[in-house]
């Protein structure tokens, strides 16, 4: 008797089997930043992951230039909205540059402290964040709390605990409030500690770990190559700070180290995030210490700074410095600059135009989350569907300033 | 003897156990839906749920919180039930009742007291006084039947299977789970449906595996044969630690929550194979859940912390002795034995539920294939090498002579007291913690005006003035 030939060729399926499509998002529990990612799977495996940006898109540089140069502070507010004062100080660096102004060292100070707390406040809620889409939920409240911390400096300092608008051109709002050197001293301390005890809850679960480790994990070439700055290029072990390599305001004065990853991988870019609260913290204590307690925090200008409330009800002059100011705008020389600062995700840049009138001609922005979600999908193609969360977390993708 | 005396003797009896199962698994499941969010918070550092209110007048009712349970189940009634348009219409309003079955169906088997014998309660002397007498050690009371008096088991029904039973009806659960995935018409709900069905199916084994060396020491498949054999020598966790690890882990997979809640993995699958339920279908999926919680921790109790035996109290009473030595000797009425035993099982119960939600705030979740890992290569080779060293063991202490059987006694004796003094501390601590007034360090977070008070009092609201 003839064995039944069934003639089928090695690996070949009975059923046809076609890759299931998925879209993840753009209003999915795990995509905040409103990012939508469409997925090929073969069971739980991502065949083909194809990131859609721009949902969150509100026409940034466009709104720019309408208003003027100071109007567009509460617009950079919303670019990273987790570490708002970041955007804040970069617009006012990139300003001052193409005025040629130099701000008094206090303000400086300033900056880097309020700076530095928001830089706090990003890394916190990434990854915490990043925890929380895990399930772990019990962390991420923890650095939440913490976050809450630093939002009530910034709410004593500014009026407001999220957007703040406080940079100005030539200066920032205000000044320091009486109270801020022992409220952030205070504080500080208590937000390492938060740090470590939920470090401790993280780092030392096991799945945790697992979870992370090796996952997402991209070469320093590939890195470079996307245009990735900030933690996640650290993460994969190269040094790029422009803190360090490109010093703005004070930064050189300041003692501090870049903590770099080794891998590359998810758990690094975690553990850089947690390395630089504490090399924040420790910028934060220098620059207490040698910022003073009183002296002017804005350029002695009248060109670009306001003037003094009580001088604009009681004399001319400052009456119509202050209307020339908020209806014209700053003049702001003709030319074009480039500022970079380090801010909560890498570089962020601003490339303006000035044709010398009070409002912007271009000005646009260089995000650093633009640049690395563009990495996302070489990230979890052939990973499982799971390792969307920690990976996407991981990169700290902000709508706002992605989709510019 | 009449059917109605039957009815009285055997059916009332009956109804009282499932009232007293079913009462306690409901309002345990209710109870632990506030639980585990208000123990979250405590893990957390916040408040927690404590907005629900009953107003009646000027009269308001919070109770910490606890009528949000009934907030919830109000608020299941009165959603709007959606169903896709494409959905199975039969198959996706019959997946919650699914689940919802088997989890109920378990309490069938679990003792939760010593069998009581009718006659020995309460006895009436002539004079009018009542007296509680004592029953002896071992041994069942026997049956009376010209008076209408049998003994009645805490338990529902005493399967003969018991264990088996309970197996059987865990991997029911994976039906209700599928059928939502798969006639949700979602494709979310499917994959959580599939990783429902894998998940539940591996840990199945493990659950069956993981006891087989117990079954082996104890000699039983009935359930409460086995609480009175660690009544008699040692808690389960001390002759089983490992099976213990491991069934408390499958267990946990059974019930699908955090680490194992792949299924509904909220930030991957949106709410996995549930998703598209609202309304008291997703009620019953959410209740069961928690119910199961209660179940699996009813089992872990029986099986593992010594069901309703409290060390050195036993049916006759108090017993403290170590070995043959015999320090204290006293004997308790037989109905205060049994209101104890039930109380200590269902206090158990409590804990471990409780500890279950601790778990549940602490852990991430796994990821599938590390998931399926743990099962296959880590728990089930794990309980099978406990299978086989239990056999060894076993046999070896067997034929060890009557010395070693005597040492084992007292061993097992040594960790009766340790479970004592253990209990013995927490609840002292419990008691400590509970009185001693908790001290905050002040630091304010809150708003701009108390941090300005902290510094030295730089503004002030008009409020204030």
């Amino acid at each position: 008797m003839e064995p039944i030939d069934l003639e089928l060729e090695e690996g070949e399926l009975e059923l046809p089997s076609d890759p299931m499509h998925l879209n993840m998002g753009p209003s999915h529990p795990a995509m905040h930043g409103t990012v939508r990612i469409v997925l090929e799977l073969s069971g739980e495996t991502i065949q083909k992951a194809d990131v859609q940006i721009g949902y969150l898109h509100r026409g940034f540089e466009k709104m720019c230039e309408r208003g003027t140069w100071a109007q567009v502070f509460p617009y950079v507010d919303r670019l990273n909205y987790v570490s708002p004062m970041l955007c804040n100080v970069g617009y006012s660096l990139a300003v001052e540059k193409l005025c040629g102004l130099a701000v008094p060292e206090r303000c400086s100070w300033y900056r880097m402290i309020l700076g530095e707390l928001a830089r706090m406040s990003d890394h916190l809620t990434c990854d915490g964040a990043m925890a929380m889409e895990l399930g772990a939920f019990t962390p991420f409240l923890w650095f939440i709390k913490a976050r809450e911390m630093i939002w009530d400096i910034m709410e004593e300092e500014t009026g407001a605990r999220l957007t703040h608008s406080f940079g100005r051109i030539g200066g920032m709002a205000k000044p320091p409030s009486p109270a801020f050197k022992e409220l952030v001293r205070g504080t500080v301390p208590r937000i390492i500690a938060i740090v470590e005890e939920g470090e401790k809850m993280l780092l030392k679960n096991r799945i945790f770990v697992d979870r992370l480790e090796n996952v997402g994990t991209i070469s320093k070439e590939d890195a470079i190559s996307l245009g990735w700055t900030g933690p996640c290029l650290r993460a994969c072990g190269v040094p790029y700070d422009i803190r360090k390599l490109h010093p703005y305001m004070f930064y050189d004065q300041v003692d501090f180290d870049v903590p770099v990853g080794t891998k590359g991988d998810t758990l690094d870019r975690f553990l850089v995030r947690l390395q630089e609260i504490r090399q924040s913290a420790r910028i934060i204590d220098q620059c207490l210490a040698r910022m003073a307690d009183d002296g002017p925090v804005n350029v002695d200008d009248p060109r670009f700074v306001l003037p003094e409330k009580h001088d604009v009800y009681t004399t001319i002059e400052a009456t119509i410095q202050h209307f020339k100011l908020i209806m014209e705008g700053a003049k702001v020389p003709r030319g074009e600059v480039y500022s970079y600062t380090e801010s909560g995700n890498g570089e962020l840049g601003f490339y303006l135009v000035s044709d010398g009138t009070g409002t912007p001609y271009r000005v646009r922005i260089r995000p650093p989350s633009f640049a690395i979600t563009a990495g996302l999908g070489k990230l979890i193609t052939g990973r499982m569907i799971s390792d969307v969360v920690p990976t996407f977390g991981s990169l700290n993708m902000i709508g706002g300033e992605c989709d510019h | 003897m009449t059917t109605s005396q039957i009815m009285i003797a055997v059916i009332v009896p009956a109804l009282v156990k499932i009232l007293v199962m079913i009462g306690f698994v409901f309002n345990v499941g209710a109870l632990l839906t506030w639980l585990d969010r208000r123990q979250g918070a405590m893990i957390q550092d916040r408040v927690g749920p404590n907005r629900a209110v009953f107003k009646l007048g000027k009269f308001e009712l919070r109770a910490a919180g606890l009528l949000h349970t009934a907030a919830d189940g109000l608020k299941f009634f009165f959603k709007e039930d959606f169903m896709p348009p494409k959905a199975d219409k039969l198959l996706f309003s019959l997946a919650p009742m699914v689940v919802m079955i088997p989890v109920l169906a378990i309490l069938a088997v679990i003792p939760f007291g010593d069998t009581v014998c009718p006659q020995s309660l309460w006895h009436v002397t002539k004079d009018g006084h009542m007296i509680f007498p004592a029953v002896t050690r071992l041994g069942v009371c026997g049956a009376d039947p010209a008076n209408n008096i049998f003994p009645i088991p805490m338990q529902i029904a005493t399967l003969n299977v018991g264990i088996l039973y309970v197996f059987a009806l865990a991997g029911q659960g994976i039906v209700g789970a599928a059928l939502a995935g798969y006639s949700s018409d979602n494709k979310f709900s499917l994959m959580g449906a599939l990783r429902a069905a894998s998940q539940m199916v591996s840990y199945e084994v493990v659950l069956g595996m993981s006891l087989i060396g117990a079954f082996m020491l104890y000699g039983t498949l009935r359930i409460d044969e086995m609480v009175r054999w660690q009544g008699e020598n040692a808690w389960g966790v001390f002759v089983q630690p490992l099976t213990f690890f491991v069934f408390f882990a499958a267990a946990v997979a059974e019930s699908k929550r955090i680490p194992f809640d792949l299924p509904e993995a909220e930030s991957e699958l949106v709410s996995g194979y549930f998703t598209e339920y609202s309304g008291m279908k997703f009620g019953m999926f959410y209740f069961a859940e928690y119910m199961e919680v209660a179940t699996s921790s009813m089992l872990l109790v029986t099986i593992f912390l010594g069901g309703w035996n409290l060390p050195f109290l036993h049916r006759d009473g108090l017993t403290i002795s170590f070995g043959t030595t015999t320090l204290v000797h006293q004997l308790l009425p037989h109905i205060w034995v049994t209101i104890f035993q039930v109380l200590t099982f269902f206090g158990k119960v409590l804990f471990l539920c409780w500890f279950q939600c601790f778990v549940r705030w602490s852990l991430p979740r796994f990821r599938y294939d590390q998931l399926m890992k743990l099962c296959w290569k880590v728990l089930l080779p794990i309980s099978l090498a406990n299978i086989f060293l239990t056999g060894i063991i076993f046999m070896a202490i067997d034929n060890a002579g009557a010395d070693v059987a005597a040492g084992l006694k007292i061993a097992a004796d040594v960790t009766q007291a340790l479970v004592a003094l253990t209990i013995t501390y927490f609840v002292l601590r419990g008691i400590i913690g509970f009185i001693r007034p908790s001290k905050h360090t002040p630091w304010v977070v809150g708003s701009s005006a108390n941090q300005a008070e902290l510094a030295g009092g730089s503004k002030e609201s008009p409020m204030q003035a």
